[in-house]
C-alpha cells in the first residue's frame, strides 16, 4: 500500500524540536525526522521509547562471560589439566581476566550488529535522502497524511510557523 | 544575553559556524590536494616506516639474538616500546569513552583524532610481542584453537594470554567505536562527494545513513553501551599489561600498585601524545576554530593531574621499598636510582615530574608552543619510565654473580624508529582521508552554553 507523505525542511535545530513537539501534540502520524546530528531532546519530542540495544548488550556480554568460563574449566581442569607451578585445576581467580575481556567483546560486537539489524544499516544499501543537506545543515520532518482528520492547509500552516524552508507531498511506493 | 548571563561557559567552537560551515571546514582538507607540508611530513615518516620494516624483516630473518638482550636482561626494548605503545592508545579512550559518561562535550573536538590515535597506537604495541616470538607466522598459537597437538590448550593461569586477549579486544572494540561514530560523517562526505571511487567507498561504508532520528536514537544508545563498555575495559588493559610485571617475583616489579600506576601513566603520556598531534593538526588543516587553546588548556589539565598521579606512584614505590626490611626490594629501588641506570631514572623523574609543573600556569598552558614541547618531553620520560622498571629491575636481580649490563643493538633501535614511522603514516593518511573531527558531534556542541543555535537570528539566515 502506498501513502503519502508530507515533507518539511526546516533549518534550525529550535525550529525541528518545536515543530515535532507541536506535531505529536496534534496527533500527527511522524515517520521520521531527518537530522545532521543527534538534536538533544528530540526523543522525547518525537516520543520515542528508551531503545532495547542494552538488553541485547546485557545478554550478550552474559553468554560470553559464561561460555568462556566454562571453556577455561574445560581445558583447564577437564580435557588437558596441565600442573602449571602446583597450581590448581580450576584456577578460578586467574581464569577472570580473560573472561572479562571475552565478555566485552560479546557484549560490544553484539550490540553493533543488533543495532545494524534492526536500523537496517548495511552496506548495500542506497538511500535517497529526505530532502538534500539533511547530513549537512538541514532538518525534515516527515509525517503520514492519513485519511481521516488530516487537514492538510492547517498542517502547512503548523510548518510555516516553525519557519519551514520547503514544504512538500509525496506518494511513498509499498515497501517490498 | 552576554551581559545577562556572564556565567555561562564559554562557547566550545570559536567562530559563530553554522552547520553547513562546520561540514565545509572539515571535510574541505579531504578534497584538496595535500600540501607540501603534508607530503614532507608523510615522506619523514614512510622512510622511518621503511627503515622498521627493514630491521624487522632482518630480525625476523636473522632472529632474535640480533638484539642486544643476554641471559639476566631477557626483556628489554621490546617490552619497553610494547608497553609505551599501548599507553599512548589509552588516552584515545580516555576521550571517547570516559569524558564521555562524564559528559565532558569539548571532548567533540578531539574524539576523532585520539581513537585514531589510540587504534594506531595498539597496531605500533602488537608488532613489538610477535617480532619477539621469533616465529611470527606461528603468532596464533597464543590463542586457543583445536589443534592437532593434543588439543593441547593454552595456559589461562597465564598473564601473556591474559595480554594477548586483553589487547586484541581492546582494538576490536576501540575499532568498532571509532567506525561507529565515523558512520554519519561518513554519509555527510558520501553527500557532497563527486561520483567516483571514493564516494563508491563512502557509500559502502557508511552503509546507507540516511540521518534518520530513529536511526539517531538507537545510535546514541549503541554509543553510550560502548563508551560504558570501553572504559572498564581501558583499566582492564593496562591494569593486564602490568601484571605482565607484578605476577612475578622480581625485586622492583612484584608490587601491588602496578596496576593503578600504570593506567595513570599509560593515560598521563597518552594525553600528552594527544597533545602532539592535535597542536600539530589544527595548524596544519587550519583547524584553530575547533580545537582551540582552551581545548590545549583543558588537556594540560589532565597531563598535570596524571602527572601528580604518576609522581605519587614513584614515591609510594620507593618508599615502601626502602620500609619493606627487603633488602633485594631496598636495593633495587637504590639501584635505579644511583646505579648505571640512574641517567635513565633521572630523565623519567625530570620528565614525567618536574617538566609538566610548568602547566600549573596558565601563561605556559595558553601558549602552544610551550605545550608541544612539553607533550614531547613528557613522552620521552614515559617511554623512559617503562625502560627503567623493565632493565633496572632486571639487570641486578637476587646473585650478583649474575648481574649483566645491557645495550639496545641499532637493530632495536631502528625497530623503534620504524615503529613510529607506522604510526606517523597511519595519522596522515587518517588526515588525508578522513573527517579528523567528528562532524556530527561538533554540530551537537555548536550551540553550548548560548540559549539559540549560531545563526539563529532568523533575518540573518533568511
Amino acid at each position: 500500500m502506498s501513502r503519502r507523505l508530507l515533507v518539511a525542511v526546516f533549518q534550525h535545530e529550535d525550529d525541528i524540536l518545536g515543530v515535532t513537539r507541536a506535531a505529536r501534540e496534534a496527533g500527527l502520524k511522524i515517520v521520521d525526522v531527518y537530522a545532521p546530528f543527534a538534536v538533544h531532546g528530540m526523543d522525547r519530542a518525537m516520543g520515542l521509547r528508551p531503545s532495547r540495544l542494552s538488553r541485547v548488550c546485557l545478554i550478550a556480554g552474559a553468554t560470553g562471560a559464561i561460555l568462556k568460563l566454562w571453556f577455561e574449566i574445560w581445558t583447564a581442569a577437564i580435557d588437558w589439566p596441565v600442573n602449571v607451578g602446583g597450581k590448581p585445576w580450576n584456577s578460578l581467580p586467574a581464569f577472570v581476566p580473560i573472561t572479562f575481556e571475552v565478555m566485552v567483546l560479546f557484549a560490544g560486537l553484539a550490540t553493533v550488529a543488533a543495532f545494524f539489524l534492526v536500523s537496517r544499516l548495511n552496506p548495500f544499501r542506497r538511500v535517497a535522502l529526505a530532502a538534500p543537506g539533511v547530513t549537512n545543515d538541514r532538518f525534515a520532518l516527515v509525517v503520514e497524511q492519513t485519511d481521516a482528520g488530516f487537514n492538510a492547509p492547517w498542517v502547512r500552516g503548523l510548518m510555516e510557523r516553525f519557519h519551514a524552508v520547503h514544504v512538500e507531498e509525496r506518494v511513498e511506493e509499498a515497501k517490498r | 544575553m552576554a551581559d545577562t548571563l556572564p556565567v555561562l561557559a564559554q562557547p566550545l567552537i570559536a567562530g559563530d559556524k553554522s552547520l553547513a560551515r562546520v561540514t565545509e571546514d572539515v571535510c574541505r582538507p579531504m578534497e584538496r590536494r595535500p600540501g607540501a607540508l603534508w607530503w614532507l611530513a608523510f615522506l619523514a615518516a614512510a622512510s622511518l616506516l621503511a627503515v622498521g620494516v627493514a630491521a624487522s624483516g632482518y630480525q625476523i630473518a636473522t632472529g632474535i639474538g640480533t638484539w642486544g638482550l643476554n641471559n639476566t636482561v631477557g626483556w628489554a626494548f621490546d617490552i619497553t616500546n610494547f608497553v609505551f605503545w599501548i599507553g599512548i592508545g589509552h588516552a584515545g579512550t580516555l576521550i571517547s569513552a570516559i569524558l564521555f559518561l562524564l559528559r565532558q562535550r569539548w571532548r567533540t573536538s578531539v574524539n576523532r583524532s585520539a581513537e585514531a590515535m589510540t587504534l594506531f597506537a595498539v597496531i605500533c604495541a602488537g608488532i613489538f610481542p610477535v617480532i619477539h616470538m621469533g616465529r611470527p607466522w606461528l603468532a596464533y598459537w597464543i590463542f586457543p584453537y583445536p589443534n592437532f597437538r593434543g588439543p593441547l590448550w593454552i595456559n589461562f593461569r597465564s598473564p601473556l594470554a591474559w595480554d594477548a586477549f586483553a589487547i586484541s579486544t581492546y582494538f576490536i572494540i576501540s575499532l568498532t567505536f571509532w567506525y561507529i561514530g565515523l558512520i554519519p560523517d561518513l554519509a555527510t562526505a558520501r553527500d557532497r562527494w563527486k561520483p567516483g571511487l571514493r564516494r563508491k567507498l563512502f557509500e559502502i561504508f557508511s552503509l546507507g545513513w540516511d540521518g534518520s532520528y530513529r536511526t539517531w536514537h538507537r545510535y546514541e544508545m549503541v554509543y553510550l553501551l560502548l563508551a560504558g563498555l570501553a572504559t572498564p575495559l581501558v583499566v582492564s588493559v593496562h591494569t593486564i599489561v602490568s601484571w605482565d610485571f607484578a605476577t612475578s617475583v622480581i625485586p622492583g616489579w612484584h608490587a601491588t600498585i602496578f596496576p593503578p600506576y600504570f593506567v595513570a601513566g599509560a593515560i598521563f603520556s597518552g594525553m600528552a601524545m594527544v597533545l602532539t598531534l592535535v597542536i600539530v593538526a589544527r595548524k596544519v588543516m587550519n583547524l584553530e576554530d575547533y580545537i582551540t587553546v582552551r581545548h590545549i588548556e583543558t588537556m594540560s589539565k589532565l597531563v598535570i593531574a596524571t602527572s601528580g598521579m604518576v609522581a605519587l606512584a614513584y614515591a609510594t614505590e620507593f618508599f615502601t621499598a626502602q620500609y619493606s626490611g627487603n633488602h633485594y626490594e631496598q636495593f633495587a629501588f637504590l639501584n635505579r636510582a644511583l646505579g648505571p641506570f640512574a641517567w635513565a631514572y633521572w630523565i623519567m623523574t625530570a620528565c614525567n615530574v618536574a617538566v609538566p609543573q610548568l602547566l600549573w600556569f596558565r601563561k605556559i598552558r595558553a601558549n602552544v608552543a610551550v605545550v608541544f614541547l612539553i607533550s614531547i618531553l613528557v613522552n620521552v620520560g614515559m617511554w623512559f619510565e617503562r625502560f627503567v622498571i623493565i632493565v633496572t629491575s632486571l639487570h641486578r636481580d637476587y646473585l650478583p654473580s649474575n648481574w649483566a649490563n645491557y645495550r639496545p643493538t641499532n637493530i632495536e633501535i631502528a625497530t623503534l624508529a620504524g615503529s613510529f614511522g607506522l604510526f606517523f603514516t597511519l595519522f596522515l593518511l587518517f588526515c588525508r582521508f578522513l573527517p579528523v573531527i567528528a562532524i556530527g558531534e561538533v554540530k551537537g556542541v555548536l550551540s553550548y552554553g548560548r540559549s539559540h543555535a549560531p545563526g539563529s537570528d532568523r533575518k540573518v539566515a533568511a
